[in-house]
């Protein structure tokens, strides 16, 4: 670094995690500082507002030990960027890009500024590739494509970490034999949960095609706001110039909400619903938007972000926001967790948007989308009754609510409760067939008559049975 | 006295310019060495509040910003249409040509196409005196027939000069008396409505193809309707399936603060869909507005302006328009961001205290009006608006200021949406408050008895809803048999009628006659069977008819079948009770 590095010296105010200094006008919006401590310690922060009278800055860590007299600031880069290359593979680092394992720097190939670039929509490819799961509520009723960004929404004790995990160990596009790699993005999780995703990781071999970024609990909040950024330029890089097929876990979001409503905060902007600042959404939507399909290059990046409900609440801003840009969510259901059913994927409020891009004949299966609806209407009603029976009592029924009362039991079970197995999405149907051969063949309305004549298990079964009685 | 102002102050999008020569409100300005655009929304003593609509990283304090002269326009001509542009009409084809897969800032492109020639068939001639609006000739877009007027802030003359023939936007092609020159293209600031001769009261509804809106909520052909709804409830599916299948002459398609995704698949389905009724690709019907949300943020707030101006321009050749707008929130949102930055004083929940009268001065550019200039021409605009309330509660601000403008409200259910009820509008909530205006189009256009059908549906539904309730708190023993067979009715409506997918092929779109059909079927259904159970048929008998199960299935029958297939249905219906009373009876 040149020796002509202009140092301002005149900083006037220390709030929470931000720094003002006077007379730095010619520090640019957005570039990035190094802060020199009174004690030799250097530390980062980035410019968040400048006028002629003073520039704002974010510091990255912590502003303990920095003092009013001594403390001086000075220019890093216009921008923030990371240095991305292939050798990240396989690779740990901090929250803020720096290696942690021990290991040498890498040698970037490139740098790249971390806020990105929107994808041009025009140069978006609509994604449709099924990734199987081995899930049933996800690939049979909320099913993942390549390319999408489905985050995982839970509570705390919830067992998400479990499910992450899974998806990442089983997922696959069928038929496909790609490059394939995960980056993972931890925010503010304790160093037990970034532990076990990284036990996972080995025990499945994905940890030698991971990216890890860990910021943990107790690491500065504020460089939180850094680390999807960093976790996703490298996944594009990987994906978009080096064609892998990238699945990109972040968590919590949780953490990152609460870390930008401490800047909020700090700035005495004036806060949204909840405290959250009023540009939640659009911050969140430069993070959740990094992930699709580019036309005419090979590789994709499908998001999997998790966040912890605060108080298992879906109307929570963090939630809702998340919703309002995601491509669908994954809830997570305390009542099925106690239950003792794994995955407790609750599939009425969880949805996958783009689902009908990625089944159906020659995708999944011709009878997948009259499935799905029949399985969710007659779990509704089932869910609905048991609400009405909780009131009357199951006598008050007639024949038919209790067949759909069996139902949501048995769907809940068997369907839902698949435990740690991976099923084929061949095996998910068939389960659901299986359920659904409980009612009449009337019933079933919402699936086309020639699936039913093919599928329908009662009839089938019946047939097994009169050929073996009549041999 | 210096030519430019200096930029004092920057934070994110909102940028403070001291000493801009000339600076007016909403002017466009040139931000910085690089000359990043922006719009100035504030003027305070000698300091310009300027929105940039790109950008801000890398900006300095003491670069220059001068101002343009001139406020933030479209180009309005031949070659919109199929096209797809940002929120300051940048089209994002040659943003991608100059900038590669990611949009990177300081892009510049013209909204028309400079080189393509078009067929100009003049249709005045030299010597007429022409004023604002008249038409001067046409050239043929697609299957359009594209007016060439005079632009509405030109005062007219004599036409001095016309010429036919094969012309680019830029040429000109008529000159007037005191030298105005015109050309096929024109330009019009996004923030003035453009005016018509007179406005007039919308007469007919707007065809949807979707029974719930059609038979019980319709909006007009030049109205407005909100649809709010939580996350995941079908706003977007809604406006894309209504600029499908709807039956407006243009649609404009603003994705305004949403997925990039939803844009990419609007232009990858529509190219291949067919209008039903043009036989033409739905694209060739459609200009899209793209700024999703993690483009700039000031140009998301611009994105609604560039729609209606170009729904305007549709309008003022004589055209039916549609905009969907998905979402008004997000623009909302945009304006409150921005009056943030720029620390305005907020009213409700940080909105600037405008908020409510920019909602109403944007609804208020739709409708139905006699164009401006000759020969006489109706056109009209309808605005559909998703509004995206935080946590779904309908009293937030942005909500309650559209539905205070809005004549139709189709609300959105969670609920609805968690069960998979598609259209998940609720039948209990929503309202049109245009019905009364379309009495002499139903009159004219349906047989006699729609209305008196709708009517019953609605009473039908009302009371269903009640006699659940009495069912949730005391269970369905406690009800009588005709009360059941109201239940049974209320269910064969909201299943087998209002559900809709949009995702069939068959029944994505429903024409009204067919409709109109369904409905008979369901409530000759019902009264078929009151009157068996009068005659003592048991309920359990009515309710494996397999009527039922037929009429479950009428959605999948196609439209063109739909009126053979109902006539003979309902000769054999009432044998299905008859035969049945007559068995009893032996
Ligand atoms: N009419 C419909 N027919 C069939 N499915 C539908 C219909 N409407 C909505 N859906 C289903 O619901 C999902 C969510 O709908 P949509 O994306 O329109 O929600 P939204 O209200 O726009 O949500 P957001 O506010 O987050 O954008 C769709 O992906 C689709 O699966
Ligand atoms: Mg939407």
């Amino acid at each position: 670094m040149s020796l002509a590095t202009k140092q301002y010296q005149s900083i006037s105010y220390i709030s929470g995690p931000l720094l003002f200094v006077e007379g730095a006008q010619d520090l640019a919006y957005g570039a990035i500082v190094n802060i020199h401590l009174p004690d030799g310690g250097v530390r980062g922060g980035q410019v968040i507002e400048v006028s002629e009278r003073n520039a704002v800055i974010q510091v990255f860590e912590e502003t303990a030990g920095l003092d009013l007299a001594r403390t001086s600031v000075s220019l890093r880069e216009d921008v923030a960027r990371i240095g991305v290359s292939r050798e990240m593979i396989g690779r740990r680092f901090s929250g803020l890009g720096e290696p942690i394992d021990g290991l040498p720097p890498i040698i970037p190939e490139k740098r790249l500024p971390i806020v990105g670039s929107p994808i041009n929509p025009v140069a978006r490819e609509r994604p449709k590739e099924f990734i199987q799961t081995g899930i049933s509520t996800i690939d049979g009723l909320n099913t993942l494509v390549r390319g999408q960004k489905l985050p995982i929404f839970s509570g705390a004790g919830l067992p998400h970490n479990e499910i992450a995990a899974q998806i990442a160990r089983q997922a696959k596009v069928l038929g496909a034999a790609e490059e394939f790699s995960v980056v993972f993005a931890a925010m503010g999780i304790t160093q037990r949960e970034a532990a076990y995703f990284i036990e996972q990781f080995e025990a499945t071999g994905a940890l030698a095609r991971s990216v890890v970024f860990l910021n943990l609990a107790d690491d500065p909040a504020i460089e939180r706001l850094l680390t999807p950024r960093m976790a996703l330029t490298t996944a594009e890089y990987l994906a978009f110039e080096l064609d892998m097929q990238v699945l990109v876990i972040l968590t919590d979001m949780t953490n990152y909400c609460e870390a930008l409503r401490e800047i909020g905060a700090a700035r005495e902007e004036i806060p949204g619903r909840r405290g959250y600042p009023g540009y939640m959404y659009t911050d969140l939507a430069t993070i959740y938007e990094r992930a699709g399909r580019v036309l005419g290059r090979k590789g994709s990046i499908t998001q999997l972000p998790i966040l912890t409900m605060p108080d298992d609440d879906i109307t929570h801003p963090i939630p809702d926001l998340t919703g309002y840009i995601t491509e669908g969510q994954i809830v997570l259901s305390r009542a099925l967790h106690r239950n003792g059913i794994y995955p407790p994927i609750n599939p009425l409020p969880s949805l996958s948007r783009l689902m009908n891009d990625g089944i159906g004949e020659g995708r999944t299966r011709a009878d997948h989308s009259n499935v799905k609806d029949q399985l969710f209407a007659s779990y509704a009603n089932g869910v609905d009754l048991r609400r009405l029976v909780a009131i009357i009592g199951e006598e008050a029924l007639t024949e038919r609510d209790r067949l759909y009362l069996k139902f949501a039991e048995e769907f809940e079970r068997e369907f839902i409760g698949q435990g740690q197995t991976d099923r084929t999405i061949e095996e998910t149907l068939a389960t659901g067939w299986r359920l659904l051969s409980h009612f009449p063949r009337g019933e079933l309305k919402r699936i086309k008559q020639d699936h039913v004549d093919r599928y329908y298990f009662g009839e089938q079964m019946e047939k097994l049975w009169e050929d073996r009685s009549t041999r | 006295m210096s030519s430019q102002g200096t930029i004092i102050r920057i934070a994110g999008p909102a940028v403070i310019a001291r000493g801009i020569p000339g600076a007016r409100m909403y002017d466009l300005v040139r931000v910085g060495s690089e000359g990043l655009l922006g719009e100035i929304i504030r003027l305070d003593g000698p300091d310009a509040f300027i929105q940039v609509y790109e950008d801000t990283s890398g900006l300095r304090v003491g670069e220059p910003a001068t101002s343009t002269g001139a406020p933030l326009s479209l180009e309005l001509g031949p070659g919109l249409l199929t096209g797809i542009y940002d929120g300051i009409q940048r089209p994002l084809q040659s943003v991608r040509s100059q900038t590669g897969d990611f949009i990177a800032r300081g892009a510049a492109a013209r909204a028309l196409d400079r080189e393509k020639r078009w067929a100009f068939e003049p249709r005045v001639q030299q010597g007429a005196a022409l004023g604002p609006g008249d038409t001067l000739g046409v050239v043929r877009e697609f299957g359009f027939e594209h007016r060439i007027m005079v632009p509405p802030d030109v005062r007219g003359g004599r036409l001095a000069e016309i010429r036919a023939g094969e012309v680019t936007v830029e040429e000109v092609i008529a000159r007037l008396a005191d030298g105005t020159e015109l050309r096929l293209a024109h330009t019009w600031p996004v923030r003035t409505a453009r005016p018509v001769a007179r406005k007039l009261d919308p007469r007919e509804p707007f065809i949807s193809g979707q029974r719930i809106i059609d038979v019980l909520f319709p909006v007009a052909m030049g109205g407005a309707a909100a649809i709010p709804g939580p996350f995941g409830s079908g706003k977007t599916v809604m406006q894309q399936t209504l600029a499908k299948w709807s039956n407006a002459d243009v649609i404009i398609y603003v994705g305004c603060g949403e997925r990039g995704n939803e844009m990419t698949h609007v232009l990858d389905e529509f190219p291949e869909l067919e209008d039903p009724r043009s036989g033409r690709p739905l694209m060739e019907r459609t200009i899209i507005i793209a700024n999703t949300s993690n483009m700039p943020v000031a140009a998301r707030e611009a994105s609604v302006y560039t729609g209606i101006t170009m729904a305007e321009y549709w309008r003022d050749q004589g055209y039916k328009v549609a905009l969907m707008a998905d979402s008004t929130s997000r623009w909302a949102e945009a304006m409150r961001e921005i009056s943030s930055r720029l620390e305005e004083m907020p009213a409700e929940e940080g909105y600037p205290p405008y908020l409510s009268s920019r909602l109403a001065a944007f609804y208020e550019r739709a409708g139905r009006a006699v164009c401006l200039g000759a020969p006489e021409r109706n056109g009209s605009v309808t605005v559909i608006g998703a509004v995206s309330p935080p946590g779904g509660d309908l009293s937030e601000p942005v909500t309650q200021a559209t539905l205070r403008i809005t004549g139709t409200f189709w609300s959105l259910d969670a609920g609805l949406a968690n069960r998979r009820h598609f259209p998940a509008i609720h039948w209990l909530r929503s309202y049109s408050l245009y019905m009364p205006l379309f009495r002499d189009w139903y009159r004219d256009n349906m047989p006699e008895d729609f209305t008196v059908l709708r009517d019953r549906a609605s009473a039908l539904l009302q009371r269903e809803a009640e006699l659940q309730e009495i069912v949730q708190l005391v269970g369905p023993d406690a009800l009588q048999d005709d009360q059941r067979l109201i239940i049974e009715a209320g269910k064969m409506l909201r299943e087998d009628f209002l559900q809709q997918s949009s995702f069939s092929e068959v029944d994505a779109y429903c024409s009204l006659e067919k409709a109109y059909g369904m409905l008979r079927a369901i409530l000759t259904f019902y009264d078929e069977a009151s009157a068996a159970l009068r005659r003592g048929m048991l309920m359990d008998e009515i309710l494996n008819l397999p009527q039922l199960e037929e009429i479950a299935r009428m959605k999948e029958v196609p439209n063109d079948r739909f009126k053979a297939y109902i006539d003979a249905w309902m000769t054999r219906l009432p044998e299905a009770f008859g035969a049945k009373a007559a068995a009893e009876g032996a």
